[in-house]
């Protein structure tokens, strides 16, 4: 089969208006899709990103204070927490924690190498928990060692004490200490002592899931404080394998059954892993289905749109494709004649496309602090359109190809 | 002769219902689109107190100097309490208020209840009259009742439904972190978004309420932590609720009004002397580098708008665009087949106006319908965003008339221009050709 490009060409010469839209809705939709689809793919990735956490084990129980009590009462009542909660039968561990991974936002500290230094080297999360924290997370401790009871210092409101020694993940290690050497050195953070890297864990995602954490993601540190605030922390509880629902309901009761002058809220009171990972990329989700949805109504529209207007040009040609096959062409020829122009329609509205995708793009970057757009998506993008082009043109072209040769001799 | 455009319209639509299907579809799809996003945008770029916003102003005092500012030269977005305490001693503004976010506990009287947790702020007396607050009983407290630390209260109507059954509680207590304070006001509907009072620790939204307000000094007084962020440039040196007050940590709202042009560059003088006798007395080394934005522009200047809010508002017009270039081209394809129609009716003396009128209003009437279907389709739109987005920002996002009516509007006007140009190839036609080709 020959091509046929310049009767094409003469024919859409006749047709600029028509040819132009479909070229322009074309453009249009390529550049939005390869938009959509690098913004889709871009919080998928971030919704996949590793908490480190034993999720299908672990909740985290909210407890604030009711009434007027002293720091030491607090203290006190915190370690007659952790004992009740630790000798439920469902229960595997539980921990004091200052905060946790995917917590929203938090505690965290810019790093030094040395006390005087004025721009910082990098920024941490900071944990404070005891012992029994990386335990109850279900934290892989990699190098070095836990901490030991008798290095938990308590902290009281808004009271800032740097231990002397420090848990870091291992994306903070290697940040700080490129040469894998960081067990045993240490670092400041925001304090006039330092800290030494006593163990190191593999995985433990910072509070925040912001973009301001982006820079710094994964860069967190355990200190080894037992926060006795009178504003509240938290209990980082793991359950045995399997009896997370029952950890959830036994964990508040054994607390209120120790004192009754605490909060814990009835919504937000209680959260296991599932919901707290919702909530930390309910944002990115809404945005990724949000762009899903626009991607879906507009690929849909424009094969809709390709399908109205050629339907439209092949009733309008009906006598010509008539006196083609009259004069011998055969019904591929037909099609092949329908599926090539729309090719050099897609062709060119791609063209159009890829320069108004990178502009778009470019212009997220610029205003929005978007990342720049790999190369591939734009392929992507032109496939998805080409595909979509010669799908859409298909049942059209088919109908095309069987008109009668007999329509030459009809003077309508 | 509408009547009969409206007839011919109908009549030609009916004929060719697969085309007609299609460009109903994409105009109630591409409006939908572009209007539930608008919706939501709407919801969090709104003006949160219209009527004074141009006259509340924020103050930034750059207490860290050149380590602690943004990369573009911003002071911190909050204040710390020696400079917050300062500006209220001065009392160059009309009304000013430093503010705090507190989440005190509320001790029911019956001691077989639970304790409940509440939120508020705690604030001066002039930030009632500054944000107009609405009163259901009572009002807010007096000058004298902040320097005197009073133990008094203003509490919301939702809390004094729960604690009160809803009665005029003024002059009861109630005990709150152990301690009675008398209630001295109960605020009606009060819900601000963005939360513009306090931007540095909601970040703009925030679905929670604002249950109590307590004297600032009284809080103070009294140790009650802060609830919301404390940022530190340096460690504080001291521990504690009064090392944080000793500290240059961050961690106060500060409110002015200023009620003309003068008011505010006295008070733009103002903010400089007094960074500049801070400077001479040696706590900052640095020239003055202050702020003073009111609502609108610090609202901008926080980045309150979500990105993403803006830019899916941008895609779902980018959608917009390519549904109506695709009714351009159908509407194209529609009105050109009937060529010979047209040419009968040029031939039997219909002007081209005439013609215009009838292919516009089938245009319109294309576009009504799918106006029609992107009113059904924005409903399902906004009651979903739910799904979409966050809480705080979702439940912001409403239905109401003026978004019917720009739905429809904008179904209408964008069809209508859409089926411009293939109207005008329309009444182009040449009566003659299309005469002599049947």
């Amino acid at each position: 089969m020959s091509l046929q490009i310049k009767p094409i060409l003469a024919a859409l010469r006749r047709h600029k208006a028509g040819t132009l839209l479909i070229a322009l809705q074309i453009a249009l939709t390529l550049a939005i899709v390869c938009n959509a689809l690098f913004i889709i793919h871009d919080r998928l990735a971030h919704i996949g990103e590793a908490s480190g956490v034993d999720e299908a084990s672990v909740f985290v129980i909210h407890n604030q204070w009711g009434g007027d009590q002293s720091e030491q009462e607090i203290d006190a009542q915190v370690r007659a927490d952790m004992a009740a909660l630790r000798q439920l039968p469902s229960v595997r561990d539980a921990a004091p924690a200052s905060g946790y991974p995917l917590q929203g936002g938090g505690w965290d500290n810019f790093i030094t190498m040395t006390p005087d230094q004025v721009k910082p080297t990098t920024d941490s999360a900071v944990y404070g928990g005891d012992e029994h924290l990386i335990d109850s997370l279900g934290l892989q401790l990699v190098a070095g060692r836990n901490f030991r009871p008798d290095e938990v210092a308590t902290m009281g409101d808004q009271q800032m004490v740097i231990p002397p020694v420090v848990i870091v993940t291992r994306a903070l290690a290697d940040r700080l200490f490129p040469d894998g050497s960081a067990l045993g050195k240490s670092f400041y953070a925001m304090g006039a002592t330092p800290s030494t890297i006593i163990g190191i864990v593999q995985t433990m995602h910072r509070q925040g899931t912001s973009t301001w954490d982006r820079p710094y993601a994964g860069q967190a540190l355990i200190w080894p404080l037992r926060r006795a605030d009178t504003r509240g922390l938290y209990y980082v509880v793991r359950a045995k394998p399997g009896e997370l629902a029952e950890a959830m309901r036994e964990a508040p009761r054994a607390l209120y059954a120790q004192t009754r002058m605490r909060i814990i809220a009835g919504k937000d009171g209680i959260q296991d892993y599932a919901r707290i990972r919702q909530r930390a990329y309910d944002r990115d989700r809404g945005m990724a289905i949000l762009m899903g949805v626009i991607c879906t109504v507009l690929l849909a529209i424009t094969a809709a749109g390709i399908v109205g207007l050629t339907s439209f040009w092949v009733g309008q040609r009906r006598k010509q494709i008539g006196v083609r096959r009259a004069l011998g062409a055969r019904q591929r020829d037909i099609l092949g004649y329908f599926l090539t122009e729309n090719l050099l329609i897609t062709g060119g509205g791609v063209l159009l496309g890829l320069v108004l995708a990178v502009g778009m793009n470019l212009w997220l970057i610029v205003r929005f602090a978007s990342q720049p757009m790999p190369i591939a998506y734009l392929g992507v993008g032109v496939l998805l359109l080409v595909l979509l082009g010669q799908g859409a043109v298909l049942a059209p072209a088919l109908k095309a190809s069987r008109v009668p040769p007999v329509e030459a001799t009809r003077s309508v | 002769m509408f009547a009969y455009y409206f007839e011919l319209a109908l009549r030609s639509l009916k004929r060719s219902r697969g085309l007609t299907l299609l460009m109903v579809l994409a105009i109630g799809f591409g409006v939908a689109a572009s209007m539930t996003t608008y919706s939501v945008f709407r919801a969090v770029s709104g003006d949160p107190i219209p009527w004074k916003s141009s006259k509340l102003f924020v103050p930034q005092i750059d207490m860290w100097g050149p380590t602690g500012r943004s990369p573009d030269g911003e002071p911190p977005n909050a204040m710390d309490y020696a400079d917050a305490m300062a500006l209220m001693r001065a009392h160059r503004a009309t009304y000013q208020s430093a503010l705090y976010r507190i989440s005190p506990s509320v001790v029911p009287a019956d001691a077989s209840k639970h304790p409940i947790n509440v939120g508020g702020h705690a604030v001066y007396s002039e930030f009632f009259p500054m944000v107009d607050m609405p009163f259901k009983y009572g009002n807010g407290w007096t000058a004298e009742d902040d320097t005197q630390r009073s133990a008094v209260v203003v509490i919301s109507g939702k809390l004094n439904d729960k604690l009160f059954g809803g009665e005029n509680s003024i002059g009861r207590t109630i005990n709150i972190e152990g301690k009675d304070y008398r209630v001295v006001g109960v605020t009606g509907d009060w819900n601000p978004q963005p939360r513009y009072y306090d931007i540095s620790n909601t970040g703009g939204f925030n679905s929670g309420s604002e249950d109590v307000f307590i004297p600032f000094q009284r809080a103070i007084a009294v140790s009650m932590p802060n609830d919301g962020n404390t940022n530190c440039n340096e460690v504080p040196a001291e521990p504690g609720f009064v090392g944080l007050q000793h500290s240059s940590c961050v961690w106060m709202s500060f409110l002015v009004q200023l009620d003309d042009a003068a008011a505010v560059q006295a008070y733009r003088q103002f903010l400089d002397g007094y960074a500049k006798d801070q400077q001479l007395a040696g706590r900052f080394g640095w020239a003055p580098n202050n702020r003073l934005r009111d609502i609108p522009a610090w609202l901008d200047n926080q980045h309150v708008v979500p990105s993403d809010t803006k830019v899916s508002l941008l895609v779902a017009l980018g959608l917009l665009v390519v549904c109506l270039v695709n009714t351009a081209g159908l509407l194209l394809a529609k009105f050109l087949r009937r060529s010979s129609e047209i040419g009968v009716r040029r031939a039997l003396g219909a002007r081209r106006s005439e013609i215009y009128a009838q292919f516009l209003t089938e245009a319109g009437m294309v576009g009504a319908a799918g106006g029609v279907l992107g009113l059904l389709l924005t409903g399902v739109g906004v009651a979903s965003v739910g799904w979409v987005l966050p809480r705080d920002i979702a439940s912001l996002a409403r239905l109401d008339l003026s978004l019917l009516a720009i739905t429809l509007a904008v179904a209408i006007v964008a069809t209508v221009l859409a089926g411009l140009y293939p109207t005008f190839r329309a009444s182009r036609v040449q009566p003659a050709w299309q005469l002599k080709s049947n």
